[in-house]
């Protein structure tokens, strides 16, 4: 442990016995400048939970959306089981890639080569990508690449697009590749984390390389890789920009059957409320509680994965 | 037996190790196809023009049956499900139409212009009917005007304003966070302003719009309810996560003997904090800003919902306003796919990507190079 030399003040000179004004003046400041930030925090918190709470009831999160802009009638299942199924899939394909290229990041790669380097850059650079630059990618490569491709190979001849239109699989896809560096970070932070000596205790007994990584390293690391499916999911469950143009739809009577339909959506519900709204007044309650609502699901999932991560740096911290 | 070395020895597992290496990359192939297939869509532009003058190409209704359908489609700028689901009569008003108001066209010295070209997309131009030449962003029009300047300069300055009041603020607060304040309090505030990015942007442009426009308005008097003002300040709550986080990463990554010599010396902590730590972090508080900024320019639910969204050319902050993220956004979904509009979308597509590349970069190469300093490898 380290002694740390605590002052009795943060603005107490200790050479000159004296209060230091300049260092008080300073030490508020900031101190102002971090409560600023919790005050808008919870100001944005308060406004939408207050206001909203009163329209959000079991018959608003269970009702269809007939007419949308409807106070009494209007409910948001449709956007909570398209935004559900949108993540899901997403899901299903980030976490392995994501997992797998953490594996071999931490556990193969050498850290001083260059080729490593340029996976690390790459995947940096995927995280600083604008979202809308992720929904013009979508279009241009998925639906109309991949999906125009697909449709002249297993529809040949047929008159709609089947693949080559916005779908739920294009947004799941769009957002799998947005969301790749987080499951990326966070199950490496996880894999470092893991003593050396349980590698080498398994690599003595006998058991390959593979074996090692399969039984010993990825099962220890699981809670990180939760965590960072969960931080992809309170990500993407928020995002309107990347399924604008690659599956969201204003509106839909049916729910989505296929991964081929598109599909409404939480996020996007907000975007339509708060600006297409025929009568901004008399909408706000319903704007207000799918706020709410979409609010509840990110924070929720933020919240379970910061608490998942506090506890797993706890348990490292006690091993090493 | 057991004499095979290396991938003879066991087939399966050689294989598995290719796989993962090969899934490795995929993060590489991502960020290729993004560049590639965004720039792909915008090649025609890049090139120099499309060649979208309104006077060219007429069809006469006579000849309407002797070109192609596809042809036909894209003359008359509609979707596929729209064109098969008109009536031929529908259809031949519609040439009828448009040919009328390409003889219309005519009359207008600008009509044989190719305005997406890099002339009209950069510099004013003396538009009929305008005193002077100006930069105008105008893609529904009779001539489509697609001038890029006032969207870059309406990203420019929702930025500045994003900046102006997020950069001080957090790095304030990360100073604060990581050398003034108690181990308590740090452990609350951090997870708040992480929650604080946790917010999804469609929510903080909603609340600009509905909460912070007007009581701004009440408070500044200006004329536009909605402008760059309001979105940079909203923008600017979307920003501060991002610049706190990786400045208190940077301040707490300075080692702990550097303050603790310091208070030795008899400093105060706040002299310890600003004239010791800040100076050893000074690299990793230039990456957040510019992290920061890479953040703020790429942001779109905010600024579509909160800026106005007028492409008016004008460097007045209280002026309604569209960003480059907003425009696209916005109108991609109107367009007909592969128009001139639509690859002139995917062109500032491109240049937006670029410059986000550009200050990713040089954020991790400064986060990168100060981090080893920090560690003692150089």
């Amino acid at each position: 442990m380290n002694a740390t030399v605590e002052s009795k003040s943060v603005s107490f000179d200790v050479r000159t016995h004296r209060f230091n004004y300049a260092s008080f003046f300073f030490t508020g400041l900031t101190g102002a400048a971090t409560y600023l930030i919790v005050a808008i925090l919870v100001i944005i918190l308060g406004n939408i939970a207050i206001k909203g709470w009163s329209h959000f009831n079991w018959h608003f999160l269970t009702g269809g959306t007939e007419k949308m802009f409807d106070v009494d009638t209007a409910g948001i299942l449709p956007m909570i089981v398209g935004t559900t199924i949108r993540v899901i899939l997403m899901t299903m394909f980030v976490v392995p890639t994501g997992v797998i290229t953490a594996v071999y990041l931490t556990e193969y790669a050498h850290n001083t080569s260059i080729f490593t380097r340029i996976i690390r850059g790459a995947v940096n650079n995927l995280a600083g990508v604008p979202s809308i630059v992720f929904g013009l990618f979508g279009l241009g490569f998925f639906i109309e690449f991949i999906g125009k491709d697909m449709d002249a190979i297993l529809h040949a001849g047929g008159t709609a697009p089947v693949w080559g239109k916005p779908a739920m699989i294009w947004a799941s896809l769009t957002l799998a590749v947005m969301t790749l560096p987080v499951v990326i970070v966070a199950t490496e932070e996880s894999l470092r984390a893991i003593p050396q000596g349980l590698r080498e205790a398994s690599l003595a007994l006998g058991a390959t390389k593979l074996e090692t990584i399969l039984k010993i390293v990825v099962p220890q690391a699981l809670p990180g890789i939760l965590t960072g499916a969960i931080l992809a999911i309170g990500r993407a469950a928020g995002e309107v920009a990347p399924i604008l143009f690659t599956g969201a739809a204003y509106y839909m009577a049916d729910m989505p059957h296929s991964v081929t339909d598109q599909f409404m959506d939480l996020a996007y519900h907000v975007f339509i409320l708060s600006t297409q709204s025929p009568n901004v007044e008399q909408t706000r309650p319903i704007l207000y509680a799918t706020v709410l609502a979409l609010l509840m699901l990110t924070f929720t999932l933020n919240i379970v994965a910061i608490f998942i991560r506090s506890r797993m740096r706890a348990k490292m911290h006690a091993l090493q | 037996m057991g004499l095979a070395r290396g991938h003879k020895a066991r087939p399966a597992e050689w294989i598995g190790e290719k796989l993962i290496f090969l899934i490795s990359l995929s993060a590489i192939v991502v960020v290729f196809l993004i560049f590639i297939f965004v720039t792909r869509e915008a090649i025609p532009i890049i090139v120099g023009g499309t060649g979208n003058s309104a006077t060219n190409a007429i069809i006469h209704v006579s000849d309407m049956d002797k070109v192609p359908a596809e042809q036909l489609r894209n003359y008359l700028q509609l979707t596929p499900d729209e064109f098969r689901t008109k009536s031929h009569d529908t259809l031949q008003l519609l040439v009828e139409l448009k040919e009328e108001a390409a003889k219309d066209a005519s009359q207008d010295k600008d009509a044989a212009i190719d305005t997406t070209s890099w002339r009209y997309m950069l510099r004013p131009y003396q538009w009929t009917d305008y005193e002077k030449p100006e930069y105008i962003w105008q893609p529904v029009s009779q001539v489509r005007k697609f001038n890029i300047i006032p969207l870059l300069i309406g990203s420019l300055k929702v930025t500045l304003v994003a900046l102006l009041f997020s950069v001080p603020v957090s790095l304030a607060a990360a100073i604060y966070v990581s050398q003034l304040a108690n181990a308590r309090m740090r452990e609350m505030i951090k997870p708040a302003i992480e929650l604080l990015s946790g917010i999804p942007s469609v929510v903080l442009g909603f609340f600009a719009l509905i909460v912070m426009a007007s009581f701004l308005q009440g408070i500044f008097h200006y004329t536009s309810r909605l402008n760059a003002f309001v979105a940079g300040i909203a923008l600017g709550l979307a920003v501060i996560p991002v610049v706190f986080s990786i400045a208190e990463d940077a301040l707490t990554s300075v080692p702990r003997s550097y303050v603790q010599a310091a208070l030795a010396l008899g400093s105060t902590k706040w002299q310890a904090a600003w004239k010791v730590v800040l100076p050893a972090a000074l690299p990793g508080v230039f990456a957040a800003v510019v992290l920061g900024f890479g953040r703020a320019v790429g942001e779109t639910m905010v600024v579509l919902m909160a800026s106005g969204n007028a492409s008016i050319m004008s460097w007045n902050i209280l002026d309604s306003t569209r960003t480059i993220t907003a425009t696209i956004a916005a109108e991609l979904a109107e367009t007909v796919t592969h128009s001139p509009h639509y690859r002139i979308l995917f062109m500032i597509g491109v240049i937006l990507f670029l410059i986000t590349f550009l200050s990713n970069l040089a954020g991790d190469l400064v986060m990168h190079r100060l981090k080893a300093r920090l560690e003692g490898r150089r």
